[in-house]
């Protein structure tokens, strides 16, 4: 693999860029693998790429039923924050969002981080006194947050509506070193990566079987034949239950569709990410000037990638209640992603039933921003067998000992 | 937009006229069960690709639950029905068996 740097865009510069390799390799899968990763998502490319980074295990597949990035982590607003109150969420987010400062040094791809600040709005006293909370609870975690009043809310965010006439702003929960990332460079980086410690990443290859003995897996049955496996990692987001289901074990999860939607590209206007959870929108603007906009989950089970238009209407009414001028933009595009949602809106990295078959799923509504931190704790998990600090409280079995991490309490919205 | 008919008032109720509530037909188990009945009771679901029973309360209306069978994946709806039914009620399952004879009924 060659590398990308200013000098390679000289040298192909001179000759008429014809010298550019392709990003990553398209392989036949082979029979067998030490290790198959069921999505080629961010998770799963991540899982790949720190099972071969620092595990030493490269004999990997990635399949995927679509192409590479084309799930939740094409479909996602990009917002990257860390500011949760539980500690083993504090972790793991603050591990994806300090991964996501050295992304394009480590892998050689622009992954596009811009900790441009995340601001969460308190629009209640409810609202104020949680995320103040939050806040301490940071400072002690180690996760760089400050609670600031409406003046300093006006200050970051000018065309905020602060004195709005339902919910007027009474503070913010403000992460500096929050912001976005290029969703789609994320995956194409870690695929790169991937492909070039030669794992195979297999693209239009959807699973349809898992096969297993004596409580094992053995391989599974694919579109494109069968493949065997010593280990086996199901990273599929919004379809997990439909693998838990192949592979026989049943998940605490949901799929529900979650949209968002781009406004017409207009100048820059707003240089932070804001989140409104009471009256429950976000909002960033792209480097191309649109207006990303995200809001609730649908209430109801589908796997439609589409959501519904009430919630359309309501993130739209919400937005439009919290900054003003927003008012008379034009939509440019809508689009839904299939999310798994948990009884407790805390991700699973956990063993399964099936002694060699790991399972990493229930990222819910918030799963781009954890995209390195939950590929590094899926590698060691498959490596180990054994979750690492990280992963350790995300198991399955925390639903039946009642070891809730309860950020839906914590967050009072879909996060 | 989905739109559902409350089995009890007879109206042709929009998205927005409803709230959800989760897989239907649940079997409750609580004290005196297994620690695995009781997690699998409350958390664990079925999450079906295709055909789900679900409940719904029709809550800017008659305020009651009612139960429907939809397609998670098509959204086609295949009926409602009352909350008070242990089973799907057999002209949904026919319903059902008329739009998806592959279906295996409930698991």
């Amino acid at each position: 693999m060659r590398r990308y740097s200013a000098f390679a865009i000289a040298r192909e510069a001179l000759r008429h860029h014809q010298g550019w390799e392709r990003a990553w390799r398209s392989p036949e899968p082979k029979k067998r693998y030490k290790v198959i990763v069921i999505g080629a998502g961010g998770h799963g490319l991540a899982t790949a790429y720190y099972l071969g980074k620092n595990h030493g295990i490269r004999d990997i597949a990635v399949l995927d039923k679509g192409w590479l990035g084309g799930g939740n982590t094409g479909r996602n607003t990009t917002i990257i924050r860390s500011n949760y109150l539980q500690d083993p969420s504090a972790a793991i987010y603050e591990k994806a969002r300090s991964l996501y400062e050295t992304f394009s040094l480590d892998l050689n791809y622009n992954g596009m981080f811009s900790p441009r600040g995340v601001l969460m709005l308190a629009q209640t006293h409810h609202e104020v006194r949680g995320y103040q909370r939050t806040a301490h609870a940071n400072a002690l975690q180690g996760v760089e947050t400050e609670f600031v009043g409406p003046e300093r809310v006006k200050e970051i965010v000018p065309i905020i509506n602060i004195e709005g006439p339902r919910y007027p702003v009474l503070g913010g929960l403000w992460q500096p070193r929050g912001g976005t990332a290029r969703h789609d460079a994320i995956a194409w980086g870690y695929a790169r990566a991937c492909s070039g410690m030669g794992m195979d990443i297999i693209q239009k290859c959807a699973v349809t079987g898992v096969r297993s003995e004596g409580g094992k897996v053995t391989g599974v049955t694919t579109t494109r034949g069968d493949i065997d496996c010593e280990k086996l990692a199901i990273v599929v987001a919004g379809h997990s239950g439909h693998l838990a289901d192949m592979a026989g074990f049943r998940l605490p999860i949901e799929s529900v569709a979650l949209q968002a939607l781009v406004s017409e590209p207009i100048k820059p206007c707003m240089d932070c990410v804001v989140m409104a959870n009471t009256v429950h929108g976000y909002m960033s603007q792209s480097d191309k000037g649109e207006m990303v906009i995200g809001g609730g989950a649908d209430g109801h089970n589908n796997y439609t990638q589409r959501g519904s238009f009430l919630h359309v209407e309501e993130t739209v009414r919400a937005l439009v209640e919290t900054f003003p001028m927003i008012s008379r933009l034009k939509m440019l595009r809508q689009w839904g992603g299939i999310v798994d949602m948990t009884g407790d809106r805390s991700p699973i990295l956990s063993k399964t039933p099936l002694g060699n078959c790991f399972i990493n799923c229930g990222w819910g509504t918030g799963g781009f921003k954890a995209i390195p931190g939950s590929g590094w704790a899926m590698a060691e998990l498959v490596a180990k067998g054994e979750p690492g600090p990280l992963a350790a409280e995300f198991g399955l079995d925390r639903f039946r000992e009642g070891r809730f991490i309860d950020e839906s309490v914590a967050a009072g919205v879909a996060h | 937009m989905l739109i559902l008919t409350c089995p009890y008032c007879g109206i042709r109720c929009d998205e927005t006229e409803l709230a959800p509530g989760g897989e239907a037909h649940l079997k409750r188990f609580g004290p005196g069960s297994t620690d695995e009945a009781f997690e699998a009771y409350l958390f664990e679901r079925e999450n079906p690709m295709g055909v789900h029973f679900e409940r719904w309360r029709h809550a800017y209306g008659c305020g009651r639950w009612f139960l429907a069978a939809r397609d998670t994946v098509t959204l086609e709806v295949f009926g409602t029905y009352k909350a008070q039914m242990p089973e799907p009620p057999e002209e949904i399952v026919a319903a059902i068996r008329a739009r998806r004879p592959e279906w295996e009924g409930r698991a």
